[in-house]
C-alpha cells in the first residue's frame, strides 16, 4: 500500500467573487481530476510551470486547503473528510517546506520558539527536555546552539530554510511536502539544502512530494517524476523514464528549455 | 548621565512635540494617581463667599460659581479623563480585536456580516449618538459611560484589526504554524496579533485622545459622571453660564481638555512616524 494515495483530486477556485457572496464571475481549476500514489520512502518531485497547480496540490495532500472533489488517503486514512481531532493527530505525521524562507518563520519568535513550537502543541515535556530536543534538532540540520536565542531576520536565506526544515523534522514525521524549497535561494545554497534533504531521508527514512520548476533538482532528488500542467498530470514514471524518453509534448518541452547544468 | 538617559535625550530632541506630549501625559497620570495628595483643597469644598474669584495666590485658577477651588476641581478631573479614556480604550479595543480577528480569520460568511451589516451599520451615525442613546437609556454613572463609550469605538480599532488579520493570515508563517496543528487560537493569538500590534497601538493612543474628548463632551452634556465629582467636561457646563463675568471658569478646564487631546494625538503621531517601516525610511533612519 502507497503511503499517500490521492485519487480524482480537484481544487475550483472562484473568481472575483461578489461581495454579497455567490454569483462568481468564473473558475479555475487549479487542480484537475488528480490521481497519484506516493510509496513509503520515496521521492516524487512534482515539475510544473508557475502557476500549473503544484503549490495547490501540495497543499491538498496535506489538507491544508479542502478540495472540491476527490480523496487523499494518508497510510489507509482518509484525510479529507477526517476530524478536527483526528487531522491534528495526523498533522504528526505530515509536514511541509516552504519556499520562501523570509516568509514562513515568524518574524517576532526566537528560533528556540519556532523550532520548539511543533513540541509545545503536541508533546507535553518539560522546558529542558524540549530544549535539549530542539538544539538536537538544529544540529541534524547543520546549525549549533548559538542561533538558538536570535531572531529569524539576523539570519541568511540558507539558514532560515535549515531552521525552516528543523521545525517540519520536530515531530518525526513520514512524510514531507517540500514546495520549492530552493527556488529562493542561490545555486550553490540551494545545492546544499538539496543534499541536506537527501540526508535526512535516508536517516530519517522520510518520504517526499519534491515540488520544484527545475527539472535538474527534481533530476538529482526523485526515483519518480509526475509532470503537471494546467492543473492536470500529464505523465508521470521513474525519472529515467521522464528524462530520457518523454511522451507528453510539454514534458519535453520543459527538458528542452532546461540547460544541461551539473547538480 | 545613563546610557537610557542619553537615548531618551536624543529621542526627545528629535520629535521635540512628542516628548512635550510624554511629558504633559505623564503629569495628567501623576495627577489622576496621586489626587488627594496634590490638590490643594477639597474639590467639593464650597465656600460660598469667595465665589467666582479669579486666580490669586491662595486659588492658582480661581474659584468657580460655589466657590470650590478650581485647580483641586481639574487636578480631581484628571482622574475621570484618565480612567474614563483608558477604559475606553480597552474596552473598545478589546471588542475592536475580537470582532476584528474573527472577521478577518474566518471570512466568508462570517465577515461578510460583520464587515457590512454590523461595522457599517455602527458607522452610519457618529459614535457620541450612539453613547448619548445609550447612557440616556440606561441612566448615568462611570460604567455604564464606559460601556457606552467602548459601544461607539469598537468599530475603528475593528476595521483596522480586521485589514491587518487579512493580509497576515495568507502569509506562510501562519501557514506552517496551521500545516503543525495549531489551533485557530493559537494561530491567532501567538502568530497574527504579535505581527500586526503596531498599528493597533499607534490607532489606540490616538483613540485615547478620542476617548477623552468624548467624556469631556458627555460630562458637557450633563449624561457623564454625576456631581459633585469634578470632570473637566462638567466644569465646563458649570462655567458657561459665567463666560463672560468669569471667563477662567471655562478657560482652565477647557485648557486641560485640550492640552490632554494634543498629547495623545503627539505620542499617537510620533509612535506612527517610529512604528511606521516607510516613514522611517523617509525620515533616513
Amino acid at each position: 500500500m502507497a503511503l499517500i494515495e490521492v485519487r480524482n483530486l480537484t481544487k475550483v477556485f472562484p473568481l472575483g467573487e461578489s461581495i454579497f457572496g455567490g454569483g462568481a464571475k468564473g473558475k479555475v481549476r487549479a487542480v484537475d481530476d488528480v490521481s497519484l500514489d506516493i510509496a513509503q520512502g520515496e521521492t516524487l518531485g512534482l515539475v510544473g510551470e508557475s502557476g500549473s497547480g503544484k503549490s495547490t496540490l501540495g497543499r491538498l495532500v496535506l489538507n491544508l486547503i479542502k478540495p472540491s472533489s476527490g480523496s487523499v488517503r494518508f497510510n489507509g486514512q482518509e484525510l479529507v473528510s477526517a476530524g478536527h481531532s483526528e487531522m491534528r493527530r495526523l498533522r504528526r505525521e505530515m509536514q511541509i517546506v516552504f519556499q520562501d524562507p523570509f516568509g514562513s518563520l515568524d518574524p517576532r519568535l526566537r528560533v528556540e520558539d519556532i523550532v520548539s513550537e511543533p513540541l509545545v502543541i503536541h508533546e507535553h515535556m518539560s522546558r529542558d527536555a524540549q530544549r535539549t530536543r530542539v538544539a538536537e534538532l538544529l544540529r541534524a540540520v547543520g546549525l549549533d546552539d548559538s542561533v538558538l536565542r536570535r531572531f529569524p531576520h539576523e539570519f541568511s536565506g540558507g539558514q532560515r530554510q535549515r531552521i525552516g526544515i528543523a521545525r517540519a523534522l520536530a515531530l518525526r514525521p513520514k512524510f514531507i511536502v517540500a514546495d520549492e524549497p530552493v527556488s529562493a535561494l542561490d545555486v550553490s545554497v540551494g545545492a546544499q539544502i538539496v543534499n541536506l534533504l537527501a540526508q535526512l531521508q535516508r536517516d530519517f527514512g522520510l518520504t517526499y512530494l519534491f515540488i520544484s520548476h527545475s527539472m535538474p533538482v527534481v533530476r538529482y532528488l526523485a526515483t519518480r517524476i509526475a509532470v503537471m500542467y494546467r492543473g492536470r498530470i500529464v505523465e508521470i514514471g521513474s525519472t529515467e523514464q521522464i528524462t530520457e524518453r518523454p511522451q507528453h509534448a510539454y514534458t519535453r518541452s520543459l527538458l528542452e528549455a532546461t540547460p544541461e547544468i551539473a547538480v | 548621565m545613563s546610557t537610557a538617559a542619553i537615548s531618551l535625550h536624543r529621542a526627545a530632541s528629535r520629535n521635540p512635540l512628542a516628548a512635550i506630549g510624554v511629558m504633559l501625559v505623564a503629569l495628567f497620570l501623576i495627577f489622576a494617581l496621586f489626587a488627594p495628595w496634590i490638590a490643594p483643597q477639597d474639590p467639593a469644598h464650597i465656600d460660598l463667599p469667595t465665589r467666582l474669584e479669579p486666580p490669586s495666590s491662595t486659588h492658582w485658577c480661581g474659584t468657580d460659581e460655589l466657590g470650590r477651588d478650581i485647580l483641586s476641581r481639574l487636578i480631581y478631573g484628571a482622574r475621570i479623563s484618565m480612567f474614563v479614556g483608558g477604559s475606553v480604550v480597552v474596552g473598545s479595543l478589546f471588542l475592536g480585536l475580537v470582532i476584528g480577528s474573527i472577521a478577518g480569520y474566518y471570512g466568508g460568511r462570517v465577515d461578510r456580516f460583520v464587515n457590512i451589516v454590523v461595522m457599517n451599520a455602527f458607522l452610519s451615525f457618529p459614535g457620541i449618538l450612539l453613547a448619548i442613546a445609550f447612557v440616556a437609556f440606561r441612566g448615568p454613572g462611570i460604567f455604564n459611560l464606559v460601556l457606552a463609550l467602548s459601544l461607539g469605538g469598537w468599530v475603528g480599532y475593528a476595521r483596522l484589526v480586521r485589514a491587518q488579520v487579512l493580509t497576515t493570515r495568507e502569509r506562510e508563517f501562519v501557514e506552517a504554524a496551521r500545516a503543525l496543528g495549531a489551533s485557530d487560537w493559537r494561530v491567532i493569538v501567538r502568530h497574527i496579533l504579535p505581527n500586526i500590534i503596531q498599528p493597533v497601538i499607534v490607532q489606540a493612543a490616538i483613540g485615547m485622545a478620542g476617548a477623552i474628548l468624548a467624556e469631556a463632551t458627555m460630562s458637557f452634556l450633563g449624561l457623564g459622571v454625576p456631581p459633585p465629582t469634578a470632570s473637566w467636561g462638567s466644569m465646563l457646563n458649570d462655567g458657561r453660564a459665567h463666560l463672560f463675568d468669569a471667563s477662567h471658569l471655562v478657560l482652565f478646564p477647557a485648557l486641560a481638555v485640550m492640552l490632554a487631546v494634543l498629547s495623545f494625538n503627539f505620542i499617537g503621531d510620533a509612535l506612527r512616524d517610529f512604528l511606521d517601516p516607510r516613514s522611517r525610511i523617509e525620515a533616513g533612519l
